[in-house]
């Protein structure tokens, strides 16, 4: 066979370009650096690298006394920090065998529905966003920001609030707070749905989100999902019903699921997880009222912060107090694992006590760290612009990813 | 009283199994505790992951320990397991020389292993045999050493500015 010159019987070698999304891309809402190899406008392989931001709490947990542990879990998830207070200090309080007063029990569910609350508003939100469309974002951060003004009125602080001490709060609610919390509880039902009107029957919103960043439910339970992004694939697992911790196991609500695990199963769960929450405060207002008022800690003084004017007049509180400073309270030696439900997942607290006046050792489950590493699986063979959708739909926050 | 039940159940099981390869088993708080031979780890959590009455279809998570005073077994590493459909959570612990810091990976059973793993790479420098991509993962890649080991102070030890007799450990 003679070969002609006008053919070629090489093979053209096909070239992707690869693509560097981050570590700062505006589009990312974070720092995550991913390098995409693309043919065109299609992902063939991504590469996440992530420690942009690591703070090695895990060490830092060794070297501080339990209680001064609790501000530095604000930097985990910090779009719903009081759920990762709140889930320090029920592993300590776990560790450390207090029994905390239904009452506070009550108010602490109240205090993480809220941030619950703000955590899917910002994480739904965004996804309009990411579609194009930003009016619903602007409406519904009011409510992100009245939730703020409850927390400034229970804590003193907005963003890392440091809500809850071992034991107990900080402070009683104030008549401001509940007055804050009955109001928005009455405008936040009108403005969400409101901002469903804006996004859930949308037809460009639907076109865009439906079939987008898809898992199935064998893939998601195989990359250890928690949270909405694992109960859109349609698992329902929920630690709150699982394993219940203060009290949750009293109060009525439903679990909801999704069948696709995609972009838009993962809206419509955190949507319907609002409404959940909504209804939770409801019926934990309604157990605080049966309960005696005034109480907002355990009697555990060897834990809990005498007040101020009792440590200058009484040598008791004194000494507690300079114990409870010093780190020199007794922790008892132990093993313990504790799992509350954060907004983006299972948020596990592995302590090992020594006996010391700080942890031997801390681990700390971060659902994001675990579920962000499907990330490339599940853009693999999508458009660019889906992955920046499936990003922002799947709630990582860089704060916990690195820890 | 429902821990015993957890307890024995997935005690004889994997006794049964596994003969002398459990080396202990205990409840700690509220979890029942499996130590189990280093090198088997990875037919454990496949055996559990294939049974059918347990199914712990579940990693929760996976932790690196250190305990230097333990000579020949300073190394170790703890996984949690969930059986969703039970809803039985357990830990399995092994242990290991700081000289050969090698086990088996767990990622050909659970995907989500993979960072795990590297997580604990990256703090403890346990190799875990059978990765696909063992790498640092949160520190820098050319760090020379695994900052989570006990013998590595929190603080630069070269500054005397900061005295840490009173606070901390």
């Amino acid at each position: 066979m003679s070969k002609d010159k006008n053919t070629t019987t090489d093979i053209i070698e096909k070239e992707y370009s690869i693509l560097n999304l981050g570590p700062t891309h505006p589009a990312t809402h974070g720092i995550f650096q991913n390098v995409l190899k693309m043919d065109g406008e299609i992902i063939m392989d991504a590469e996440s690298t992530i420690g942009y931001i690591h703070r090695a709490f895990e060490k830092i947990a060794e070297h501080k006394p339990y209680y001064q542990f609790t501000p530095i879990t604000d930097r985990l998830n910090y779009c719903s920090s009081p759920i990762n207070n709140m889930g320090w200090l029920l592993s300590v309080e776990k560790l450390a065998g207090i029994e905390i007063p239904k009452r506070v029990q009550y108010m602490r569910v109240i205090i993480m529905e809220l941030a619950r609350i703000a955590d899917h508003i910002i994480c739904n939100s965004v996804i309009g966003v990411d579609t194009g469309a930003m009016t619903g974002f602007l409406y519904i951060f009011q409510m992100r920001e009245r939730i703020y003004e409850i927390y400034e009125e229970l804590c003193g602080a907005r963003l890392t609030t440091n809500i809850g001490r071992i034991g107990g709060l900080e402070r009683d609610f104030s008549p401001k707070a509940w007055d804050l919390l009955d109001k928005f509880l009455k405008d936040f039902p009108p403005a969400l749905k409101e901002f469903e009107n804006l996004l859930m029957r949308n037809r460009i919103f639907m076109d865009r989100t439906i079939g987008c960043g898809g898992i199935s439910a064998e893939r998601a339970l195989d990359y250890s999902f928690s949270g909405p992004n694992l109960r859109a694939a349609g698992v329902d697992y929920d630690v709150r019903v699982m394993s219940p911790y203060s009290s949750y196991e009293e109060f009525d609500f439903i679990i909801p699921i999704g069948t696709n695990g995609d972009t838009y199963d993962r809206f419509m769960v955190r949507e319907q997880e609002m409404w959940e929450s909504v209804k939770i405060i409801h019926q934990a207002i309604g157990k605080i009222k049966k309960e005696p008022a005034g109480i907002y800690h355990a009697d555990v003084p060897e834990f809990y912060l005498p007040p101020k004017e009792e440590v200058y007049n009484n040598m008791e509180a004194l000494i507690y107090h300079f114990k409870i400073v010093m780190g020199e309270t007794e922790i008892p030696k132990g093993e313990i694992y504790h799992a509350v439900e954060g907004a983006n997942g299972e948020l596990g607290f592995y302590i090992i006590s020594d006996g010391g006046r700080a942890p031997y050792r801390v681990h700390i489950r971060r659902p994001c760290f675990i579920y962000y590493q499907a990330y490339p699986e599940m853009i693999r063979g999508g458009l660019l612009s889906d992955a920046i959708l499936t990003m922002s739909s799947m709630n990582v926050i860089a704060g916990e990813l690195d820890a | 009283m429902e821990m015993e039940t957890q307890l024995t159940t997935v005690q004889d099981k994997l006794k049964a199994q596994f003969g002398e390869g459990l080396i202990s088993s205990e409840i700690l708080a509220d979890y029942p505790v499996f130590t189990i031979k280093s090198d088997l780890i990875l037919e454990v959590v496949r055996f559990l992951y294939n049974d059918k009455e347990l199914a712990f279809h579940f990693l929760t998570t996976l932790a690196g320990l250190h305990y230097p005073e333990n000579k020949g077994q300073e190394l170790g590493v703890m996984y949690q397991l969930h059986s969703l459909t039970k809803n039985w959570r357990i830990r399995l612990k092994i242990f290991f020389s700081i000289n050969n810091p090698v086990v088996p990976s767990i990622t050909p059973v659970f995907s989500a292993a993979n960072w795990m793993e590297r997580q604990e790479f990256d703090f403890f420098g346990i190799i875990f045999s059978g990765h696909p991509n063992l790498k640092r993962i949160l520190n820098i890649e050319d760090m020379a050493y695994h900052p989570m080991r006990k013998e590595y102070a929190l603080e630069d030890g070269t500054r005397e500015d900061k005295d840490d007799k009173m606070f901390g450990r």
